[in-house]
């Protein structure tokens, strides 16, 4: 549509162009002809005018160069002479040149900048052309700087109309409306010089306004509401009352002072209605010295400034009590000292245990409390409401949208759900990547939408709720569905399915997780290219977290993002093989059973074991990790739930629960697959911090390949 | 209900311009190719307001706004001037025939629907 306006602007001035040559021709016969000086005058002013609306800003500037010149001569300033009308007609064929051009093309600047000497040349020496002089803009957008939005100032306005401003179709309320919106303002009319019936003429304005207005932004802002009408209106702006004002009594003038001030009341008369003993403003009106509404407004004005004085000065307090900003790393540094102190806790209750003195033991016991609600104080302390993540979506599904051509709609809930600083930061990545993938490949185009009865505003929607220790992060969206075929073919070709494989939806689902896979036909620029599901899993599982999908066909995918509160320390599971401890996080063990050589006889060699009826693999960890020592007679099997499937890891003894400062591993062991980390026991050695979910990855395609060869 | 706004220019890449932002933004579009078309039109058709160039050949904008002013369907209606002159005679001239308000040429859309949004109120 805008392309059009520039084709028709191209056509326009064409013409314009050509007109401009036959005048300058028959300029150049009758030189003296007024008529045809104003026609290019009025050409060149054309040209350049919807030039510059249209983006060409050189054919705009050079054109005035021309244009000024032809003013000159339009003002019997200067004489058309040959050379001036050999320059006129270069600029016709360069600005010619200049239109033609293809966008974005440079065109020999020097060609102009020649003709332009020329012109300069030809003009009588003392006026020289300004340039750019007449490209002022009308209008300023309304901009607040952020340090006058701090900065509040109360200002008197009266507003005087002009008698006809309503036949000049200003409507004075609007003017008053507009000021309300820069702040809080107190308006009152005054009547006092409406005319007697038959003097009133109904089309004229009779009423003014005194408006008190309490604004952030300055006075040019409230100058620029009466930009249209400051000429023919008499406007009075006074600066009553502003943050910066020295004496900052809380209290206001007295009312007499306010209307000697505007004007209204003379220091005489003040003096002698003081002298009598009565409320004053009663006593204005009683003895017609004020008209009421006068002293209403100044009233009003008192009554105004008077509580904007009052609450300046009550909310610094208010807010110095609610809250105080402290640098992130001084909490971290808390977090960590934290951190320590329950390891040494963890020392202590283990040596008083061992002493088995009573005393001790109570002492112990009590720091151990303490020792807790410090770590859940200090915890707490980091965590942030998720809602301001949410609200960067929303902004990002309304450009994506727009650049895709659909619409949808993004709803939240549960944005004043709290998690850790450092996870929210971290989460933000994952979270634009399902997003996008939502936008681009689950919700359809509004046709396609309205095809299958569905509404052709898309949904996505992003929660977030509590779940134990963890936080669910909901992304849902309204839109196809994920294909399972397609899935399953594209896996299979890349082989990440056996052929005979019976896998079930979330097995078939999970897979989008793959590195690389990507069923899109094509790649658009928002996603498609299949780098982004894998980096997303990569992602929550560095929070420890994991990641589940759900989809129906034809109404909508969900992922749900499982994500533990903190990062700093976790409640885990202690657990010993040979004479190693291993922590494994309690969020996802579900139980602990024995497991009896007899039980391993009877599974022939296949680990599965039998817990109630229900045939559960397991991974022998001591095989795993090629620990030697001598295995006890009766092992445990800790029975976690991963990503919904249920997995035993096989352990020699559990300890019980433990608190786990977790400690992350050197760049040495950054790579190491089913380790998340480490931490410091009670007694000073180290503890590995299994990560399940890897484990169990790694150990899938260990058996894979060594299947496959 | 949308605004019906008309706009009178001489200058069809203009009136398609303004055209084009203003019904983006939600208004309703009449367009006048000069000041006795326009006031030919404004003489049946109520609207809610007027842009208008002021030069433009058959009748000129200011002559278009002294017509609108003295006619009765559309008296009372804000009028904006299109203007690329921004010396204050011509501005002046506007404003005593009964001009609301003005925008200098070249303009922004944004400019365009700051200006109309204020004298609409």
């Amino acid at each position: 549509m805008m392309e059009e306006a520039v084709a028709t602007y191209r056509e326009e001035a064409g013409e314009l162009l050509a007109e401009l040559e036959t005048s300058l021709l028959e300029l150049e016969e009758t030189p003296d002809d007024n008529d045809l000086i104003n026609r290019v005058f009025r050409a060149m002013h054309t040209i350049k005018g919807s030039g510059a609306m249209f983006g060409f800003d050189e054919i705009a500037s050079f054109t005035h160069e021309v244009e000024t010149v032809f003013d000159m001569v339009r003002n019997g300033k200067m004489t058309v002479t040959k050379r001036l009308l050999d320059l006129t007609l270069k600029s016709r064929d360069h600005i010619s040149c200049l239109l033609n051009a293809p966008v974005g093309e440079d065109v020999d600047r020097s060609a102009g900048d020649e003709i332009i000497a020329g012109l300069r040349q030809l003009l009588p020496q003392p006026e020289l052309p300004q340039k750019g002089s007449s490209e002022i803009p009308s209008i300023k957008l309304p901009e607040v700087s952020p340090d006058e939005l701090s900065n509040e100032s109360t200002w008197r306005i009266r507003f005087r109309p002009a008698p006809n401003i309503i036949m000049c179709g200003t409507n004075p309320i609007s003017l008053i409306n507009e000021l309300r919106g820069l702040g809080t303002a107190q308006v009152v009319a005054q009547f006092d010089e409406i005319p007697q019936l038959d003097e009133l003429v109904p089309e004229s304005c009779h009423i003014y306004w005194d408006i008190i207005l309490t604004t952030s932004r300055g006075e040019d802002a409230i100058r620029d509401v009466f930009i249209f009408v400051e000429d023919d209106c008499d406007i009075k702006i006074e600066l009553i009352d502003s943050s910066g004002l020295i004496d900052r009594e809380e209290g206001y003038k007295k009312l007499g002072d306010i209307l000697v001030e505007r004007g209204d009341l003379s220091p005489v008369e003040m003096k002698k209605v003081l002298m009598l003993q009565k409320r004053f403003g009663e006593l204005l009106v009683e003895k017609g010295i004020v008209s009421p509404e006068k002293v209403q407004s100044a009233l009003v004005e008192q009554q105004h400034v008077k509580s904007v004085r009052k609450e300046r000065s009550e909310a610094p307090q208010q807010e110095a009590a609610a809250s105080i900003r402290v640098p992130a790393e001084k909490l971290d540094q808390l977090i960590n000292l934290v951190g320590e102190m329950v390891t040494v806790q963890a020392h202590l209750s283990q040596v008083s245990l061992a002493g088995g003195d009573a005393t001790f033991i109570a002492i112990s016991e009590e720091v151990e409390r303490l020792t807790n609600e410090l770590r859940d104080t200090a915890l707490n302390i980091r965590m942030l409401p998720i809602g301001s993540t949410f609200s960067k979506f929303k902004r990002l599904v309304r450009d994506l949208s727009g650049e895709l051509g659909k619409e949808i709609e993004m709803e939240t809930f549960g944005a004043e759900t709290e998690l850790d600083k450092t996870v929210i930061e971290k989460l933000n990545d994952p979270l634009v990547h399902i997003i996008r993938n939502s936008i681009d490949h689950g919700i359809e185009m509004p046709e396609v939408r309205c095809a299958a009865g569905k509404s052709a505003i898309g949904k996505v929607y992003l929660g977030a709720e509590h779940s134990g220790d963890s936080v669910l992060i909901t992304i849902r969206d309204d839109g196809a569905g994920l294909d399972r075929d397609a899935i399953r073919a594209k896996a299979l070709e890349r082989g990440l399915l056996p052929a005979n494989s019976e896998a079930s939806d979330r097995e078939i689902y999970s897979l989008i997780f793959a590195p690389g896979f990507s069923t899109a036909a094509k790649v658009t620029s928002v996603s498609g290219r299949g780098v982004g599901m894998d980096v997303v899993k990569r992602g929550i599982e560095g929070l420890r977290g994991s990641i589940g999908v759900d989809s129906v066909r034809g109404s909508g995918t969900t992922i749900t993002l499982k994500i533990p509160l903190t990062l700093a320390i976790i409640d885990s599971l202690l657990v010993k093989i040979g004479k190693d401890h291993f922590v494994l996080p309690l969020a996802s063990v579900e139980e602990c059973v024995e497991l009896t050589r007899e039980d391993i006889k009877n599974s022939h060699g296949r680990n599965l074991a039998n817990v109630r009826g229900a045939i559960v693999p397991y991974i022998p960890l001591r095989q795993h990790f090629g620990i030697i020592e001598q295995r006890p007679e009766i092992e445990q099997i800790v029975i976690a739930d991963i990503h919904g499937t249920k997995v035993g890891f096989v352990v020699d003894h559990v300890v019980g629960e433990h608190q786990t400062v977790i400690k992350s591993l050197g760049k040495m062991y950054r790579d190491v697959k089913g380790v998340s980390g480490a931490t410091i026991l009670g007694d000073g050695t180290v503890a590995l911090i299994l990560d399940m979910g890897t484990l169990l990855q790694t150990i899938e395609l260990m058996e894979l390949s060594t299947k496959g060869s | 209900m949308a605004k019906l706004i008309m706009t009178a220019d001489d200058s069809a890449s203009v009136r398609q311009m303004v055209a084009f932002t203003l019904k983006q933004n939600g208004y309703d579009v009449i367009e006048a190719v000069d000041g006795r078309d326009a006031l030919n039109k404004l003489a049946s058709q109520k609207v809610d307001m007027l842009l208008t160039d002021l030069n433009m050949p058959n009748m000129d904008g200011i002559g278009l706004i002294k017509g609108v002013r003295a006619g009765t369907l559309n008296k009372f209606i804000p009028i904006v001037m299109l203007t690329t002159e921004s010396n204050d005679s011509k501005k002046g001239e506007g404003k005593a025939a009964g001009a609301t308000g003005w925008i200098v040429k070249p303009f922004k859309p944004e400019q365009l629907i700051a200006v109309i949004k204020k004298v609409l109120g």
